[in-house]
């Protein structure tokens, strides 16, 4: 079976440096994949290699075509949802702008049902739609972001650090919201986190990077009893 | 110091005259307003592109033979096209450049457009046809002119239009999302470029409304916009740069003020309005930095 998302030997530079030094990774349909590594590993390049938010070299393969040199919108039209470092919230729009704003690239009827779903998913955002988003909360924002990246209805969710900054029990609140969506309607989800030990639970497979490349690949299963990724990031 | 005998009657006339003219200065002012959002250049060229565009419709009225409203609704269309096509050529290129860049490259477009009327259709004045009567309506036995009402009321539809545009469609969102943040409205699947040449090509179609409306007031000449451009600074900035409200408020306020003043006030003869425009303008700049409408936007990290 062919992956859904495929990365081969993507490099990507900022200027003089050198983010990526030949990534290769694949997602497949359906899968939850997580990318562990430290600061300036070059998960978030990753994440921006995909959605061709950073210049790069190498191929990226979305459902069997080439789609290295397409534009960022590009990669939004045809399902590919990423939601940034920073969770990128148009500080100045209302709740629901945002959400409509998730439905830009949408051409179909259903956006009305979607937005009644992500309303279901979080209540809370019908209630304050009328609220500049600039001024939710940082665990708010995250997940304003989150249900405007499924109002898009996309095939591939791109969520970049989604527990920074964020206490405990909303991390949780997240990615329980993230597991169901994958059970129970197939979303395939590649997420970047420096908390390995809730990504390797939510998680099918993993990989690991250091210093812009693979170090480590395997099943999430693997990896929470591989030695090094066990010190290096887990913490015992 | 109310030296000149006063009737509320030509009170009321110095009022309509003076929101008129103030709905120029908004429309203008709302066109730099709109670009310096979207894409954060200072347009010098505004008033120039403005002017340009008004030759474009006095040239289609008069020789070719199109009457007004016509002329008035395809000149938008070219302006709008202009506007875009001045983004996309030229502006783009020095995109992410310094502001002097583009404040030079804005002065360059302003000579380009004041030479190239001058080029085309001779710097003399033209006579600009009005679309309304010259027959005043009488209200309680005041006689206001059609031409002041109608300059007032066609900026304000066209303002109206433009805010409907931003509020209700799914294209003036997606503009607003991309001047807020260009980056993530472009992984959310905006043409973030494309927007940027629109929102000129809309402040070049406002701007074409503004000269059209103000051109039978003060004859057409290749100069005609530049003194109208500076108050249209004044309100933008008075407004609060940044807000289209303010903008609109600002230029209506202005051109109410100023009017008033010139007429009541004895010393402010018609040659000390502009500077006294801009006292306005520092004074509310003291107690309100930000502008009348401007303001610290909220925002938790």
């Amino acid at each position: 079976m062919t992956p859904l998302l495929e990365l081969d030997g993507v490099e990507a530079r900022y200027g003089p440096v050198v983010a990526l030094h030949g990534i290769s990774l694949h997602v497949g349909e359906g899968e939850v994949v997580a990318l562990l590594g430290a600061n300036g590993a070059g998960k978030t390049t990753t994440l921006r290699a995909v959605s061709g938010t950073v210049r790069k070299s190498g191929r990226v393969l979305y459902a069997g075509q080439d789609v290295s040199r397409r534009a960022p919108e590009g990669l939004a039209r045809l399902g590919v949802a990423h939601v940034p470092e920073g969770r990128g919230i148009l500080a100045e729009l209302t709740v629901w702008e945002n959400l409509r704003m998730g439905a830009y690239v949408r051409r179909d009827r259903g956006v009305k049902q979607d937005l009644e779903r992500v309303g279901g998913l979080f209540p809370w955002l019908l209630e304050r739609k009328g609220q500049q988003a600039g001024t939710l909360s940082g665990g708010e924002q995250q997940m304003l972001a989150l249900a405007r990246a499924l109002v898009a209805r996309p095939r591939v969710l791109m969520l970049d650090e989604p527990s920074l900054g964020l206490a405990p029990i909303i991390v949780q609140e997240l990615f329980r919201v993230v597991s169901t969506l994958n059970e129970e309607e197939g979303l395939t989800v590649l997420v970047v986190e420096q908390n390995a030990s809730i990504a390797l639970e939510i998680s099918s497979r993993a990989y690991v990077l250091e210093v812009g490349r693979v170090a480590v690949e395997g099943s999430s299963e693997e990896l929470r009893r591989h030695e090094g990724v066990r010190k290096s990031y887990l913490g015992y | 110091m109310v030296a000149v005998t006063f009737t509320w009657g030509e009170f009321f006339q110095q009022v309509v005259f003076g929101l008129a003219i103030g709905a120029v200065y908004a429309s203008l002012a709302l066109a730099l307003v709109l670009i310096f959002r979207t894409t954060h250049v200072l347009n010098f060229a505004q008033g120039e592109m403005a002017m340009f565009t008004t030759f474009i419709a006095w040239s289609l009225i008069t020789n070719h033979g199109f009457s007004f409203w016509p002329a008035f609704f395809v000149t938008i269309g070219i302006a709008f096209l202009l506007g875009a096509g001045v983004e996309r050529i030229v502006i783009r290129r020095f995109e992410g450049g310094s502001h002097l860049t583009m404040i030079l490259v804005t002065i360059g477009l302003f000579v380009i457009f004041n030479g190239g009327a001058a080029w085309i259709w001779s710097p003399e004045q033209k006579d600009f046809p009005s679309p309304f009567s010259a027959e005043p309506y009488s209200v309680g036995g005041v006689a206001i002119a059609r031409q002041h009402v109608g300059i007032l009321v066609v900026t304000l539809i066209s303002v109206t239009v433009l805010w409907a545009f931003f509020r209700f469609t799914k294209a003036g969102l997606g503009m607003r999302a991309a001047a807020i943040g260009p980056e993530p409205s472009r992984l959310l699947g905006v043409r973030v470029p494309w927007m940027y040449a629109v929102g000129w090509g809309l402040a070049a179609a406002l701007g074409a409304i503004s000269g059209i409306m103000v051109a039978p007031e003060l004859f057409l000449t290749p100069t005609m916009m530049q003194v109208v451009l500076i108050y249209a600074f004044v309100a933008a900035v008075l407004g609060g740069i940044e807000s289209p409200v303010g903008a609109v408020v600002g230029g209506l306020l202005l051109g109410l003020g100023t009017t008033l003043v010139s007429r009541y006030v004895d010393f402010v003869s018609s040659e000390l309005e502009l500077p006294f425009a801009f006292a306005i303008l520092v004074l509310v700049l003291i107690v309100r930095p930000a502008g009348l409408f401007g303001r610290v936007t909220v925002r938790r990290v």
